[in-house]
């Protein structure tokens, strides 16, 4: 474990740049706080705080300077392994059928994969970054766009030293402090002197860029000064949610009345699902321009909570918002378990911030742990 | 350049139309091959495509066809959407996209050496057909055959011709049931599980392949057990809303299970619990 001061963030960047990378990172921008390119360290969010609870979310002065002061973006870092709007293809309708061309795309579409590097990824989305993996890199079928963007990613974690009004990664063990799958973990400290950074690598391509950083071995009472900071976060997390059994009590308690309070609450608008790090349904469309011969075919995100998403001739399977609110729980802390062998939920609290009405998902699936129907082994 | 250029899982392939017939009201079978007519796409009973209308949509759609003609697809679908309607209108000549095939088989190969009980509702005689065809050609390593078809109304029996067909041959049973007929039908009327009790197979060794809507495919499973059928022995194939076939999109889940990919064609024993849930 290594220290670094604040103004090494630059050089960070740049040997970055250097290798190709394009750097992603946190910027203030609107009213919130964004991922986006950034070019250097004047770039980050310098003394921004947020502050975050149920449905409320706003960008505050902090009184210090740190560059992570904040605790998380409602962006997530899946738009850029998983675009909002993907083109899969272009086609053309020919005298003979159709033919799919590679021709130029329109300016707006999102670029093909390149080399990325994300700065500031919370141990809890770097946990998202994982669960996406095993959908989109599966053993039968992989996506191919995620699979070449993922391959170029440079992965830079910053470990949380605040809780934020929603968080409750410690109830589903993905944070205050990420564990492994970074290139560079950083942990910014706060001193009445300055903050500095403590730095370690993950991996070969980590420890091959921390090598060019102005740097210092941290010293004991630095490191165990982040110990106590992670613990400090773990403890003032306002939220917990309880896993023990919740994958059978879910998935055996589809008629609990719960579902029907908190039916009565959702606008199924799916902001939830914009704003979920592991969230990836998607839809096609077909695009074609005013003399229907030319054809563009577009993935787009989309969410269980619309009735489209679950039509079938006859009608909508999950008709009633109850079922579209538990279809969505179910997905994240039951049968997610049975596909992908985790929950699907990494305690990032963003559903529960920007929600419109401020539904908590630990709220509610520790009331349907209430007075649930199902039988569990005795310890 | 945003373009996907490498092989990509989503990217259909043309394919020429030989020929669209009307089957009834409602439903029409189109019969495709590869653009140079002589490739084939080998596929399993029960398995479906996404069949693509340039500029329209893609659907999921059973493969309807014999297995062992694997030069031709075949598709029977009811036009009651923007593609199948567009579809519809299809020529000889014409070229549509498909990717395929996708999804979970019927255990024809499995059973060998038991009685088989189709169960058929409506339009899912179409999946089972293949199935059919499987058997059919090599009729002596099964038991006794019987396929059980019910339809609304005597207009929209499906495949009839081939029915009649199948219905003259001594080594296959088949009876067909409507919901409603007017006088001239001689048949029977009323749901198709009254035609489990007092269908001629061996509940012991018969393994029963059902499709149909899910409530007929929910009755006829309590009337299969009645007759003494294990949940292990009946086998179902399901539907839901599909945008990929590769267990990507999301769309198809049902509970745990992604129906693209883990079915459509499920044991009754893994989903169960889950048709007892409503909305799921």
């Amino acid at each position: 474990m290594d220290r670094i001061e604040h103004s090494v963030i630059d050089s960070l960047l740049q040997a970055l740049q250097s290798r190709g990378y394009v750097t992603i990172g946190p910027t203030a921008r609107n009213g919130a706080i964004v991922c986006d390119e950034i070019h250097s360290a004047s770039d980050l969010p310098i003394g921004i705080t947020d502050e975050q609870s149920p449905a409320t979310y706003r960008l505050k002065s902090g009184n210090n300077h740190l560059s992570f002061g904040y605790v998380l973006s409602p962006v997530s870092w899946k738009r850029f392994l998983v675009p909002p709007v993907l083109t899969l293809f272009k086609a053309v309708k020919t005298s003979d059928g159709f033919r799919i061309t590679n021709e130029t795309s329109a300016p707006d579409t999102p670029p093909q994969p390149r080399k990325l590097a994300f700065i500031g990824v919370r141990p809890c989305d770097l946990q998202a970054l994982t669960l996406l993996d095993k959908v989109f890199l599966g053993d039968r079928y992989t996506d191919p766009y995620y699979k070449a963007q993922r391959e170029q990613l440079f992965l830079i974690v910053v470990n949380c030293t605040k809780a934020g009004g929603t968080c409750f990664c410690g109830s589903m063990g993905t944070g205050p402090t990420a564990k492994a799958g970074y290139d560079i973990a950083l942990t910014e400290m706060d001193r009445k002197e300055g903050a500095f950074f403590l730095i370690d690598s993950g991996s070969e391509k980590g420890a091959e860029v921390m090598r060019e950083l102005d740097r210092r071995k941290a010293a004991p009472e630095e490191i165990l000064a982040a110990d106590e900071a992670s613990v400090r976060t773990r403890a003032s997390m306002g939220r917990t949610l309880e896993t023990d059994h919740l994958k059978e009590i879910l998935a055996d308690n589809p008629e609990h009345p719960r579902w029907d309070v908190v039916a009565g609450r959702c606008l199924t608008c799916a902001n939830c699902t914009m704003v979920c790090p592991t969230c990836f349904c998607s839809t096609v469309e077909d695009v074609t321009d005013l003399t229907g011969k030319n054809v563009e075919r577009v993935r787009k995100w989309d969410s269980c909570f619309t009735m489209d998403f679950s039509y079938i001739h006859g009608g909508s399977v999950r008709a009633t918002p109850k079922s579209r609110y538990r279809q969505w729980v179910t997905h994240k802390l039951s049968s997610w378990v049975d596909q992908y062998g985790d929950f699907g939920c990494v305690g990032c609290g963003r559903c529960i911030t920007w929600c419109p009405v401020g539904i908590d998902i630990t709220e509610e699936a520790c009331a349907i742990r209430e007075n649930h129907q199902t039988v569990l082994p005795h310890p | 350049m945003n373009t996907l250029t490498v092989e990509h899982p989503m990217i259909p392939k043309p394919y020429r139309v030989q020929s669209l017939r009307q089957e009834t009201l409602d439903t029409f079978t189109v019969e495709l091959s590869s653009i140079n007519g002589t490739s084939e796409l080998p596929f399993n009973p029960g398995q479906f495509n996404m069949l693509y209308m340039v500029g329209i949509g893609e659907i999921p759609i059973s493969i309807s066809g014999n297995p062992d003609e694997p030069r031709t697809l075949v598709h029977t679908t009811r036009s009651v959407g923007t593609v199948t309607k567009a579809m519809r209108k299809l020529r000889r000549g014409d070229v549509i996209g498909v990717r395929g095939p996708f999804g979970t088989n019927w255990p024809v190969d499995l059973v060998q050496g038991s009685d088989v009980v189709f169960v058929a509702g409506g339009i899912g005689l179409a999946p089972l057909r293949p199935a059919m065809y499987r058997v059919l050609s090599h009729r002596e390593k099964f038991g006794k055959v019987v396929l059980l078809y019910g339809t609304r109304s005597p207009a929209d029996i499906l495949y009839r011709k081939e029915l009649e067909h199948w219905r003259a041959r001594f080594d296959l049973e088949v009876y067909v049931t409507v919901d409603r007929a007017l006088r001239p039908w001689r048949g029977n009327v009323g749901v198709v599980t009254n035609l489990i009790s007092k269908s001629p197979f061996d509940p012991m060794s018969a393994v029963a392949m059902v499709c149909g809507p899910e409530v007929m495919m929910r009755f006829t499973v309590l009337e299969l057990q009645k007759r003494g059928l294990v949940n292990s022995s009946i086998y179902l194939s399901m539907e839901r809303n599909m945008k990929c076939g590769i267990g990507l999109c999301g769309h198809c889940q049902f509970g745990p299970e992604f129906v693209c990919r883990d079915g459509p064609v499920f044991s009754y024993d893994r989903v169960k619990d889950l048709l007892a849930k409503w909305e799921i």
